[in-house]
């Protein structure tokens, strides 16, 4: 039998591609939740069961991926990126993938009904949120030309700068929520108590979702400052 | 005495050349695959064009620069003077130390152990010079250098990657338009790397070949061949054709083709300072036993090792490499992901220079090491993604076991071969 060189072996496996593939599959995740919302606002629930169904699949493929770059995680000395900042990033990512399949599978469960008068904030709202995961997608993205810069340069603006339009997207999310929740106060007395319990509940998880997206670029921050 | 060195004069030189060529056959078998391997690793070379680099620049290496450590192995290690009447003796033990070596890396490799062909074969002579002749025959002083030199040899070539990476940093990668400063200053770097082994060769290895040139002309002619080969490589980048929709996913993927322009040069260096160094392990030991043996006993340490030595010892680590080592070289695969050709230059020339260098001081010191430190020194400057932390850990271990190993080999096949011939 023929044996591998040493010097081969010293190269773990970077896990900067499979960081990216995972945040890749967690976004196509959070895709389908404007989308779902839509189908919800029109009652079309059989579009919502099928919205929920393909969130799962995709929440379980990113699971996948996330158990195999844990498991494949090289416990090394010699990383640019510190493994437990590296192990911080992919639980994150993994939020944005679980608070989806959650918020569809609640509103599906519970054909739940969103009052004509929030509609317009409530789509808004979401869709800000899942503009701060591409958001955040497009900083993971630029992982690998940090690494080819070596953390340093011109690089390291560019991607400052995506992560300060991540902070600012997510701060409007903050303010529509204020704005939806206000709305949906005037409204609240005239429906189902339980009801408008769940969506306050999906309106905080939402917001919960932008608020991950925003850490993620934190993360990445932490990574260029070392 | 003299008599058993007479009676069996060419059996003794035909065992030693066989057993030279045994260890050369090893060296290249497998030593080489790791001097390639972060050539092939980068993806600037294919499986091809790596062997071919190989065959013809350890070959070079080997006779042009390889003399001054098989004069280290040869008689550094063993103070010859202390034999006095008895000079059969190394000859028992330098084909001992070949055997124990040769057998001892084909087990390790067998098994899959990183173990360092250097390591092996001073282990071996420093054992039986220890245990078959005496303490006092080996040079403690030149064997605390030796082993010095393996813990500064990987520092040093870590040092050098790691200085390197980070000039190519600033002036490359973390500009304005990498692919033009790629253009700019990558026939520099070229040039460097020709210039740098010339030099060395010529000062410190080219005697051997029976050329001496005063240290000005020699200048003169390294720069000369820094200069040829900067051309050469500057046409080469000229020529490349670059991927625009390539660039869109990596931004850096045609920076990156420049420098595997520069690292198909890098590649020459290191099988050149893999070939000037490690032939000294094979041929060392049979430049001893022929230099006794031919002067009939008189242990003249006066004569230079002679060419076709040189020569059966760079022929070996090649016939090594066609007959075994391509497919060690072809585990390499298609490359590792991690390491870009910008990483693979800085990792490996730093390696290569340590490595002519202690080449030219005659100091053995093992390829496979001074390149991990090499590697290191470009993951400290934050360049690769991950790096196992392991492989490290596999070095102290074959510094631990290889030593003892192959000292205790060599002993056991010294009072074998002593009993038969006695």
């Amino acid at each position: 039998m023929v044996r591998k060189s040493s010097i081969t072996s010293m190269f773990a496996g970077s896990p900067v591609k499979p960081l990216q593939q995972h945040m890749d599959k967690v976004c196509e995740c959070a895709d389908q939740l404007p989308l779902f919302f839509r189908a919800s606002v029109e009652k079309d629930y059989s579009s919502c069961k099928r919205l929920h169904k393909s969130i799962s699949g995709m929440e379980a493929a990113a699971d996948a991926i996330k158990i195999d770059l844990r498991t494949h995680l090289p416990n090394s000395l010699f990383m640019p990126m510190p493994r437990e900042q590296i192990l911080d990033i992919v639980r994150l990512q993994d939020k944005i993938a679980n608070i989806s399949q959650d918020i569809s599978g609640i509103m599906t469960g519970r054909k739940t009904e969103i009052p004509e008068a929030v509609v317009e904030l409530f789509i808004a709202f979401v869709q800000r949120a899942v503009d701060a995961a591409h958001q955040a997608q497009s900083a993971i993205n630029e992982l690998d030309e940090l690494v080819e810069t070596g953390f340093r340069g011109r690089q390291v603006d560019v991607v400052q700068n995506m992560i300060a339009k991540l902070e600012e997207i997510e701060k409007e999310t903050d303010k529509q929520e204020r704005k939806l929740r206000h709305a949906m106060f005037k409204i609240e007395k005239g429906y189902d108590p339980l009801d408008m319990m769940f969506l306050y509940r999906m309106i905080d998880w939402i917001g919960k979702l932008a608020d991950v997206a925003h850490q993620v670029g934190g993360r990445i921050q932490l990574l260029m400052a070392r | 005495m003299e008599s058993i060195l007479v009676q069996h004069a060419t059996l003794f030189i035909a065992l030693a050349a066989i057993f030279g060529l045994f260890m050369a056959w090893g060296i290249g078998a497998n030593d080489v695959a790791n001097a390639m391997g972060t050539s092939i690793g980068s993806g600037a070379l294919t499986f091809k064009q790596a062997v071919m680099i190989a065959a013809v620049f350890e070959l070079a290496g080997a006779i042009l620069a390889g003399g001054e450590v098989t004069k280290t192995i040869r008689k550094g290690i063993i103070d010859v003077s202390s034999l006095g009447d008895t000079p059969e003796l190394l000859v028992y033990g330098m084909l001992a130390s070949l055997l124990a070596a040769g057998i001892w890396l084909l087990i390790a490799t067998r098994q899959g152990w990183p173990v360092s062909t250097t390591h092996s074969i001073v282990g071996a002579i420093v054992g039986f010079g220890a245990v078959g002749i005496g303490i006092d025959a080996v040079h403690w002083g030149k064997v605390g250098t030796i082993a010095a030199s393996w813990v500064t040899s990987p520092v040093l070539a870590g040092a050098i990657s790691f200085f390197l990476f980070r000039s190519i940093q600033k002036l490359i990668i973390n500009t304005e338009n990498p692919v033009a400063s790629a253009k700019k200053y990558v026939p520099y770097y070229i040039f460097v790397v020709g210039f740098i082994i010339a030099m060395v060769t010529m000062v410190k290895g080219l005697k051997h070949v029976g050329v001496k040139l005063p240290l000005d002309q020699s200048a003169l002619v390294a720069v000369g061949i820094g200069v040829i080969i900067m051309v050469i490589g500057s046409i080469m980048i000229k020529r490349i054709k670059f991927d625009p929709e390539a660039d869109r996913d990596f931004h850096f993927a045609s920076m990156e083709k420049i420098f595997g322009v520069l690292m198909i040069f890098t590649a020459m260096a290191i099988a050149f300072a893999h070939g000037s160094n490690d032939v000294a392990n094979a041929i060392g030991p049979v430049a001893a036993i022929v230099g006794i043996v031919q002067s009939a006993g008189e242990i003249a340490a006066k004569s230079a090792t002679p060419l076709w030595i040189l020569i059966i010892g760079g022929g070996g680590i090649v016939f090594g490499l066609v007959t075994y080592g391509h497919k060690v070289i072809a585990t390499v695969g298609t490359g590792i992901t991690e390491l870009t050709p910008s990483r693979g230059f800085a990792a490996t020339l730093g390696a290569a220079v340590t490595i002519v260098f202690a080449s030219g001081t005659g100091l053995p010191i093992s390829t496979t090491h001074t390149l991990v430190g090499g590697v290191l020194g470009v993951g400290l400057a934050r360049g690769i993604g991950a790096l196992n932390g392991d492989v490290i850990r596999t070095i102290f271990m074959s510094w631990i076991v290889t030593l003892p190993a192959g000292a205790g080999l060599s002993i056991l096949f010294f009072f074998v071969l002593k009993g038969l011939f006695s």
